[in-house]
């Protein structure tokens, strides 16, 4: 890397006024970003680490806010935040062409960054990640350039019936363009859980590829990745794991699990938006053609001819999100310093406890697992809608989701319009979950009167 | 539950429609069939005309959504039942601008569904309903499914 150590940099902010960033080497920055997380604090999760997230701190109509929709999207705590606007406040360049020293610093990070989502999950090499903007453009880039490779007129693409929309549009695409057919595996009952015998079966067909989802948004199911990609293996499938609401939440390494492609997002586990990551095996992604084509992703351009670069960059064409890369960075420091078993833990411990205590007003109808669930409660009540419950919980400061979840097929097999949705983080609280059985209790008495 | 936007929004009316709501069902020998939906929610609601000389005989509507949604569809069928189909159109355009704050709310019941006005996202819950009305007077765009996604919709 060069001798890129700098001193004091001269800065001058928007007034004028002229202000020294303190001494930080390149080396010092990137071992910061870098971190092994060795030195672990075990920080209190709930309350205490609630001050951490400046927006958690405001009235709601004037109630305390008590923000329950973290599977649509968690909060930023400042350490990500100031990531952020350090890059643009020191750094900010563009990656990979430039030959002075913003752009250095900017490819290190941006490059660092890479290293430490690689680390977060368990792959085996930097070069196995690719930044996307988020799990849907992870899936976009499976469906179109490995499936439009690997996947022909007859072939069979096994998918769940628990899989939000952006793990079944991009299959529907492809499947409509390259005649290809989609089989669903079968989820039982209100519990919505995996039918694992039909799974068995249906990959005995010799599907191409079985795509699932770790832990489904709307159900709080959480399926056995290792065992169905186990499954997957003994038949040649190749898999791919949705892991939007899993990779922030609980212990994810791709190689236990033994996935073949896996996606997630940044924004759901306390990184920015427009940044996720798709994680692909080494020979696959070798193996694949662009999806996309432009600068940074070319090795030669020719008039008659152009070779690409290796993966990962061959997918990433144009200026990527680099701060938000960057900020993904912080945020995968900043959950594993305080441990996703811990936060696992105390996600799924108030789900359970909502999940119960709901269960005591009239008329309600909880979704998902009554076991081992991940941090979310679905739940309709009956003759009410999702709408008019959000509506209602909104005006006590609380935000719920309610709607069909971007599950539409799962939501009409269940035999619901929609439904209402908390969703937990680690700064959730059991006071809030308090709040929640209130709210909901007096909204069913709302529509009862 | 005391904040005055949200007691505008459900209004006692509202609630009793939404619960009961008058004329849903299939209609027999309905002269016109409109399915409308609105994809951001889910919502679907059904409009069925019995026109006659150019009144409408019946109506009635079937499917599924918010309060807001069945209230105001259950308020739209007792509005322009045995009214002349232009009459029923002036109406339409009456709540659609109502709705919006851009016009006068007809007095009567529906004027509740005024409540909406504070809350954007369920302009469309309230309107959806008379969306499917106009179109199956002919006065729409003439699509197959009435959407709130198409643009001309607000």
């Amino acid at each position: 890397m060069g001798n890129w150590e700098f001193g004091m940099t001269q800065r001058r902010n928007g007034s004028g006024r002229t202000g020294f960033i303190p001494a930080v080497s390149l080396r010092r920055s990137l071992e910061i970003l870098l971190d092994c997380t060795d030195m672990r604090e075990m920080r209190p999760l709930g309350a205490e680490i609630r001050p951490e997230f400046p927006v958690l701190d405001q009235m709601v109509h004037g109630k305390p806010l008590v923000y329950l929709d973290n599977a649509a999207t968690t909060q930023k705590p400042l350490r990500v935040i100031e990531a952020l606007s350090r890059f643009y406040e020191c750094d900010n360049s563009n990656v990979h062409r430039g030959l002075h020293e913003l752009s250095n610093r900017a490819t290190a990070q941006f490059e660092a960054a890479r290293e430490r989502v690689a680390r977060f999950i368990g792959a085996p090499s930097a070069e196995t990640i690719i930044f996307t903007r988020g799990t849907t453009e992870a899936i976009n880039l499976v469906a179109n350039s490995w499936g439009a490779r690997f996947i022909s007129a007859g072939d069979l693409i096994l998918l769940t019936e628990m899989e939000h929309h952006s793990n079944i549009v991009p299959w529907q695409l492809l499947a409509e363009r390259v005649g290809a057919r989609i089989e669903w595996a079968p989820v039982t009952g209100d519990e919505g859980l995996l039918d694992m015998a039909a799974v068995r079966q249906a990959l005995a067909r010799r599907p191409k590829l079985f795509a699932f989802v770790h832990i489904a948004n709307s159900l709080g199911t959480i399926n056995p990745a290792a065992e169905l990609c186990a499954m997957a293996r003994e038949h040649g499938v190749t898999t791919l794991v949705d892991a939007a609401q899993s990779a922030g939440h609980m212990e994810v390494d791709v190689r236990e699990i033994g996935c073949d492609f896996m996606a997630f997002s940044g924004h759901k586990m306390c990184g920015p938006t427009g940044i996720g990551a798709l994680y692909g095996r080494t020979d696959l992604l070798e193996a694949m053609p662009p999806w996309q084509g432009g600068g940074e992703m070319i090795s030669r351009v020719g008039y008659d001819r152009t070779t690409y670069k290796t993966p990962p960059h061959r997918f990433e064409a144009g200026t990527p999100d680099i701060a938000g890369a960057i900020g993904l960075g912080a945020a995968v420091n900043y959950v594993d310093e305080l441990s996703r078993k811990r936060i696992f833990e105390h996600d799924s411990s108030l789900a359970r406890e909502a999940y119960e205590r709901l269960q005591a007003i009239p008329g309600i109808r909880l979704l998902g697992p009554r076991g081992v669930r991940g941090g979310l409660v679905s739940f309709a009540l009956d003759g009410v809608h999702a709408h008019d419950v959000v509506t209602l919980a909104n005006d006590e400061g609380m935000a719920l989701r309610g709607g069909h979840h971007c599950t539409q097929p799962l939501m009409r097999k269940l035999g619901l319009a929609s439904s209402a949705r908390a969703s937990f983080y680690f700064y959730n609280t059991p006071e809030e979950v308090n709040r929640l059985v209130e709210t909901v209790g007096h909204i069913e008495k709302f529509f009862r009167r | 539950m005391n904040d005055s936007n949200l007691s505008d929004l459900y209004q006692e009316i509202i609630l009793d429609h939404a619960k009961r709501p008058l004329n849903r069902g299939l209609l027999e020998g309905a002269t016109v069939t409109v399915p409308a939906e609105n994809p951001t929610c889910g919502d679907e609601v059904t409009v069925q005309l019995r026109i006659a000389d150019s009144r409408i005989d019946d109506v009635r509507f079937t499917g599924q959504g918010c309060a807001i949604c069945m209230a105001s569809a259950s308020m739209m069928t007792r509005a322009v039942k045995g009214k002349a189909c232009e009459e029923a159109g002036a109406l339409f355009r009456q709540i659609h601008d109502g709705i919006q704050g851009a016009g006068e709310m007809p007095k009567g019941e529906i004027a509740a569904l005024a409540g909406v006005r504070e809350y954007p996202q369920r302009v469309k819950c309230a309107l959806l309903a008379w969306e499917a009305l106009r179109e199956a007077l002919g006065l729409g765009k003439g699509g197959r499914v009435v959407t709130t996604e198409d643009g001309d919709f607000r």
